[in-house]
C-alpha cells in the first residue's frame, strides 16, 4: 500500500463531492445514480436532465483517458451466473432501500440524514459480510 | 431553463464519472479488496468515500443557506424520515450483491465505456432488478424512492 492508490482515491473522491454539490446548488436534485438511472422510466421526474447526467456518467471515464492516456483497470472476479444474481440483487435493493452508495453514502451522509446514516451501515456491514462468507466456502 | 437544467446534469454526470475513473471505484476487485475486512483488506477506497462525504458536505451547507437552486424554484430532497423495513431491507439486499460482484449503480454505468462484458451482464441484471422494483411498487401504489 502507498500513497500512489490513496491521492487517486481521494481526489476521485473530491470530484465525486463536487458533482453532488453541482447538482444540488445547480438543480436542486440529489445525485443518486439508483433515482436517477430509475428515473428514466418512472414518471414525475426531470427525465431529460436524468438522461443527460447518464449520458455524463458514461462518458467520464472517456475524460479520464483524455487526461491519462489509458482508461482505468478493472478486474472482474465473478462468475457470470454469480455476476447476474448480484446485479439483480443490487438493482432490486437500491430501488427498495432508496438509494445507493452514492444517494445515501454519498449526499445522504453529507446532508447527515439518519436514514441515509442507517442505510450506509446495513449496506456496508451486509457488503462485508458477503465477501467474508464468499472467502470462506471458496465462491466467487 | 431547461437547456442550463440538462447542461448541469450532463456535466455533473461526467465529473461524477470521471471522479469514479479515477478513484479506482470502477475496479470491482478493489472495490472487493476494500469489503474483504477478514482477508488482505485494502483500506485506500475509504478515502473516495471521505473525500466525496467532505466535498458534498460544502455543497450541501451551502444550499442550506441559499434560497433555491440556479435552474430550479426549490431543492428536492427526499421527505421519507422514518428508519422502516424497506430502508433496511433494501440496503441488506443491495449490501449482498456489492459484496458479491464488488459493483453498484454508478461504477456499473460508468463502466460501459470500458467494454467489460462481464460488467455489462451485471448492468443488464441490474437495470431488471430496478424494474421489477418498480413495476410491483406501481402496481402496489408505493411511492417512488429518491436514493
Amino acid at each position: 500500500m502507498t500513497m500512489t492508490t490513496y491521492w487517486p482515491a481521494l481526489l476521485g473522491g473530491g470530484a465525486i463531492g463536487l458533482s453532488a454539490t453541482l447538482l444540488m446548488l445547480l438543480n436542486g436534485r440529489v445525485a443518486g445514480v439508483s433515482g436517477i438511472l430509475s428515473g428514466l422510466w418512472r414518471t414525475g421526474t426531470p427525465r431529460l436532465a436524468n438522461l443527460a447526467f447518464v449520458t455524463g456518467l458514461v462518458l467520464g471515464p472517456l475524460l479520464y483517458r483524455v487526461a491519462f492516456g489509458r482508461l482505468p483497470e478493472a478486474h472482474v472476479e465473478a462468475s457470470l451466473p454469480v455476476l447476474v444474481l448480484a446485479g439483480l440483487l443490487v438493482g432490486y435493493g437500491t430501488r427498495l432501500g432508496s438509494g445507493c452508495t452514492s444517494g445515501h453514502g454519498v449526499v445522504g451522509l453529507a446532508r447527515l440524514s439518519p436514514r441515509s446514516i442507517a442505510a450506509v451501515a446495513v449496506f456496508l456491514l451486509t457488503a462485508v459480510a458477503t465477501v467474508a462468507v464468499m472467502r470462506l466456502t471458496g465462491a466467487s | 431553463m431547461t437547456v442550463a437544467r440538462v447542461l448541469a446534469a450532463g456535466s455533473s454526470g461526467l465529473l461524477f464519472g470521471f471522479g469514479l475513473a479515477l478513484s479506482g471505484m470502477l475496479d470491482p476487485a478493489r472495490v472487493r479488496g476494500f469489503l474483504d475486512v477478514f482477508g488482505p483488506w485494502d483500506p485506500s477506497l475509504a478515502f473516495v468515500l471521505g473525500g466525496a462525504v467532505a466535498t458534498a458536505s460544502v455543497g450541501l451547507w451551502l444550499s442550506r443557506r441559499l434560497p433555491r437552486p440556479a435552474f430550479d424554484e426549490r431543492f428536492h430532497l427526499p421527505e421519507a424520515r422514518s428508519i422502516d423495513g424497506k430502508l433496511l431491507a433494501g440496503a441488506a439486499i443491495f449490501g449482498m450483491g456489492w459484496g458479491m460482484a464488488g459493483l453498484c449503480p454508478g461504477p456499473a454505468v460508468a463502466s460501459i465505456t470500458l467494454g467489460v462484458p462481464a460488467t455489462l451482464a451485471f448492468l443488464a441484471a441490474m437495470l431488471a432488478g430496478m424494474a421489477i422494483h418498480d413495476r410491483k411498487a406501481t402496481r402496489l401504489g408505493g411511492r417512488a424512492g429518491l436514493g
